[in-house]
């Protein structure tokens, strides 16, 4: 177990508001939750656009290159907002955390700046992507968003590092409150690291395919079965059903990991209170005094999964003094939501599998009809979308509020983190203002995309002329 | 040795930022001073083609700056953060709705929402350099103490030279601006417009040498520290600046805009400069210096390496973008959606 020590207090040490507090936590996560879908989207997206436009390319078949064209603008305006909320979040980390930054800005600052490179470079790229189809020959353009899609891939992992670092703290030595001995390579690969960043990539990817597919399925239910949106449907939610059975077996590793290394993250997620063995699995239920209440109880479940014999020993709650034990009831049910989304698409995912099988063993039509096991399928694929959302936020919610009360795991509390200064909470209604009306902007750009009447994002050298900008 | 490279590093980051971002700012004012929908639209719609596919990438300089402060300086950058917060989160907030407005004006289609996020696109173009630009004159007047908040949160960007610096950006940015466009306009073929940017470009040019002097009074009675800094060691930058802006004006009024944006460039790139040797070697003017703050040079080192590898494939990628959009286009493949 990892020795938590009451840790120094950093640079803070004025009283804090609790007010401020709880107002520069709730800005930091839900820009952050904001965020983290548009990541999402700048992973996945970039990778669907260009299988769909090689597809294109190779085939020649006109929806293939529609469906290039119209994912390319939906990529531009998605990645326009991601870069900025992106950009908010590095200005938080001072803004709110500045007790974080002041100490440990230079131990977790390598990945950030490698971050930087490769945002650099999708930055870059897109810019030549979207903007020069008519200046490239089509197979220069292809490749022109192959660093697109690597970037987005080295950003997801760079910042995933730092936010492992956090849970895994190395690569320096502390002396009297202060940072010395830096190895910042050995911060940014942490024993976090590997499983976490595995973990985030493949629910990027996720989240971009199931989200982009489910769309097209709403398309589908409504009558408009041309090979078009056939294509928009199937096209990503392959991608989507060959990520997550990975994603299963990863995720597994992420929790077991967790066991090993943050117990008290584990025994929160899990509502263990006390130590033993023969520890059941409780689904669902609600933190008590004692223990979950009104759960589902598999018996000897959790030591089965965290060591295969239900004489595995599982750490609880107890280890540690109350006032550093995460929040029970918050963190056990955002891991269970997780879990139960994750499963939902795996089962989505086996139906695609068969139906697709079926198919070729029999040959016939490809989503076409109106029988009554496709329109659920069809049903079910509009739910994929909202359904890998809802498990990447409580994904979030388990990595972030499971290692409270710290921000940096046994070292430092978030509030010795946060900003003395006082009216954060001025700023985080004004913060939740400006998203809110970004959020509506968002959806209502994005809805409009979809229309038919072509609207060019990035007008190319020959639109200029006739472009309508008032 | 490792810091100071650091801070180099940083320091041209920064440059980077004001001549290439700087000009997204300033085609923002132009922007919003273009007039009604009908009378406004050809130089709406020469901004919007010059800046659309190089805005992502010149914005991306800003947070390369604010990393490297973070990792190469981190006490620096938490003081920063933590006392001047108000006008940091109203940058963070214009750049947010600068970007994302930006992207919304392109796909609408009607006048109204045209106008909407035209109109939020333009003024967080202008109120942002204005913050940063006080957030600049804040630390350079020795307003932001070593410490969380130590200093104070109100007239920390409230003061005399905080508002010298938030104008000059602006006007820096808007002049930067005028020059890129008139020259991007003329490329283009489209000579009225190109005498619009240059008369802008000459106005804006001669406002902001005026300022600048006055800015001199301004830094005598307030900032008496980087005013010594300016007239003694950054002298020398201070004279190329004032010349190289009046070389800017005798080449605008002779319309020549390829060399005008070199020196207008420069120009900017030194009053940058200027600053930075004058408060050299002070990052949080008195007190504290470049050796104070310095990360440990295992960091330093590591970072500059991985800068090192990734402007290898930076730098020609970069060069690629810019100079993509500066040469005529193939003709029309017709792989597009009216193709399709």
């Amino acid at each position: 177990m990892q020795p938590i020590a009451s840790g120094p207090r950093a640079l803070a040490a004025t009283v804090v508001h609790q007010g401020d507090l709880d107002a520069a936590r709730a800005q930091m996560g839900f820009s952050l939750a904001w965020h983290i879908v548009l990541a999402c989207l700048g992973v996945g997206l970039p990778l669907l656009t260009l299988i769909v436009e090689w597809r294109g390319v190779r085939t020649g078949d006109p929806s293939y290159r529609l469906l290039a064209r119209r994912w390319a603008r939906a990529m531009g305006v998605l990645f326009a907002v991601g870069a900025v909320s992106g950009t908010i979040l590095s200005f938080e980390m001072g803004l709110l955390w500045p007790g974080l930054m002041g100490t440990y800005g230079q131990v977790i600052g390598l990945p950030f700046a490698m971050e930087g490179i490769a945002f650099f470079i999708e930055a870059i790229f897109l810019g030549i992507y979207l903007y020069a189809w008519d200046r490239l020959s089509p197979r220069t353009h292809l490749l022109t968003g192959v660093p697109i899609v690597v970037a987005g891939v080295a950003s997801a992992f760079f910042v995933v590092c730092a936010n492992a670092w956090m849970n895994q703290p190395r690569g320096f030595t502390l002396r009297d409150g202060k940072v010395v001995h830096v190895d910042p390579w050995a911060a940014m690969f942490n024993p976090a690291t590997p499983p976490q960043t595995t973990h985030m990539i493949l629910a990027a990817l996720m989240v971009a395919a199931f989200l982009t597919s489910s769309v097209y399925a709403v398309a589908l239910l409504r009558g408009r079965r041309d090979r078009y949106h056939r294509l928009g449907f199937t096209v990503p939610l392959v991608l989507g059903a060959i990520v997550t059975p990975v994603q299963l077996f990863v995720g597994d590793w992420a929790a077991r990991f967790i066991a090993h290394y943050q117990p008290v993250k584990l025994a929160a997620m899990e509502g263990v209170y006390r130590t033993g063995d023969h520890v059941p699995l409780t689904i669902a239920g609600i933190a008590g005094p004692r223990g979950l209440r009104y759960g589902l109880r598999i018996p000897d479940g959790l030591s089965l999964l965290v060591g295969y014999s239900p004489n595995t020993v599982i750490k609880g709650l107890e280890e540690v003094p109350p006032d550093q034990r995460p929040p029970v009831t918050g963190v056990h049910l955002a891991f269970d939501l997780m879990v139960a989304c994750g499963l939902f698409l795996l089962a989505v995912s086996v139906w695609l599998l068969v139906l697709g099988l079926l198919r070729r063993r029999r040959g016939g039509p490809w989503l076409e009809g109106e029988s009554r096991p496709l329109r659920a399928f069809l049903a079910l694929g509009v739910l994929t979308g909202p359904a890998a959302v809802v498990a990447l936020e409580c994904g979030w919610t388990v990595t972030e509020e499971g290692r409270q009360p710290w921000i940096v795991w046994g070292l430092l509390r978030v509030h010795d983190a946060v900003n003395v200064a006082p009216g954060l909470m001025a700023g985080l209604w004004l913060v939740v203002v400006v998203y809110a009306l970004m959020t509506v902007a968002t959806v209502y750009v994005l809805r409009r995309l979809t229309r038919d009447r072509p609207v060019p994002l990035a007008p190319q050298e020959h639109d200029v002329r006739e472009y309508p900008v008032v | 040795m490792l810091a100071n490279t650091a801070l180099a590093a940083m320091w041209v980051g920064l440059t980077c930022y004001a001549l290439f971002g700087g000009a997204d700012f300033g085609a923002g004012l132009w922007d919003l001073l273009a007039g009604g929908s009908e009378r406004g639209r050809p130089p709406r719609r020469l901004i919007e083609h010059s800046i659309g596919p190089v805005w992502e990438t010149n914005h991306v300089w800003l947070i390369f700056v604010v990393v490297m402060l973070w990792t190469g300086f981190s006490p620096v950058f938490a003081a920063v953060m933590s006392t001047l917060y108000i006008p940091l989160t109203l940058t963070a907030l214009g750049i947010i709705a600068r970007g994302a407005a930006f992207a919304f004006r392109k796909v609408s289609t009607e006048v109204w929402q045209q106008r909407l996020f035209g109109g939020f696109f333009a003024l967080s173009s202008v109120v942002t350099p204005y913050f940063l630009g006080s957030v600049a004159g804040a630390v350079a007047s020795g307003r932001v103490p070593p410490g969380l908040a130590k200093g104070n949160l109100v007239t920390g960007w409230l003061n005399p030279t905080s508002a010298l610096g938030g104008v000059l950006a602006v006007l820096t940015c808007a002049f930067l601006a005028a020059v890129y466009l008139s020259g991007d306009a003329a490329r283009t073929g489209e000579d009225d417009l190109a005498v619009y940017f240059r008369h802008r470009a000459l106005v804006t040019g001669v406002v902001t040498g005026v300022v600048a002097l006055a800015g001199i009074a301004v830094l005598h009675a307030d900032a008496p520290q980087l005013f010594h800094g300016l007239t003694h060691r950054a002298l020398p930058l201070v004279v190329v600046s004032a010349v190289l802006g009046v070389v800017s004006l005798a080449l605008l009024m002779r319309a020549r805009l390829t060399s005008v944006r070199v020196t207008a460039a420069t120009a900017v790139a030194a009053v940058l400069w200027s600053w930075g040797v004058a408060q050299y070697p002070a990052m949080l003017p008195p007190s504290v210096t470049v050796r104070d703050s310095a990360s440990q040079s295992s960091v330093l080192g590591a970072s500059l390496a991985a800068l090192a590898a990734g402007a290898l494939l930076l730098v020609p990628s970069l060069l690629w973008l810019y100079s993509l959009f500066q040469r005529r286009p193939a003709p029309a493949t017709g792989d597009g959606e009216r193709g399709a």
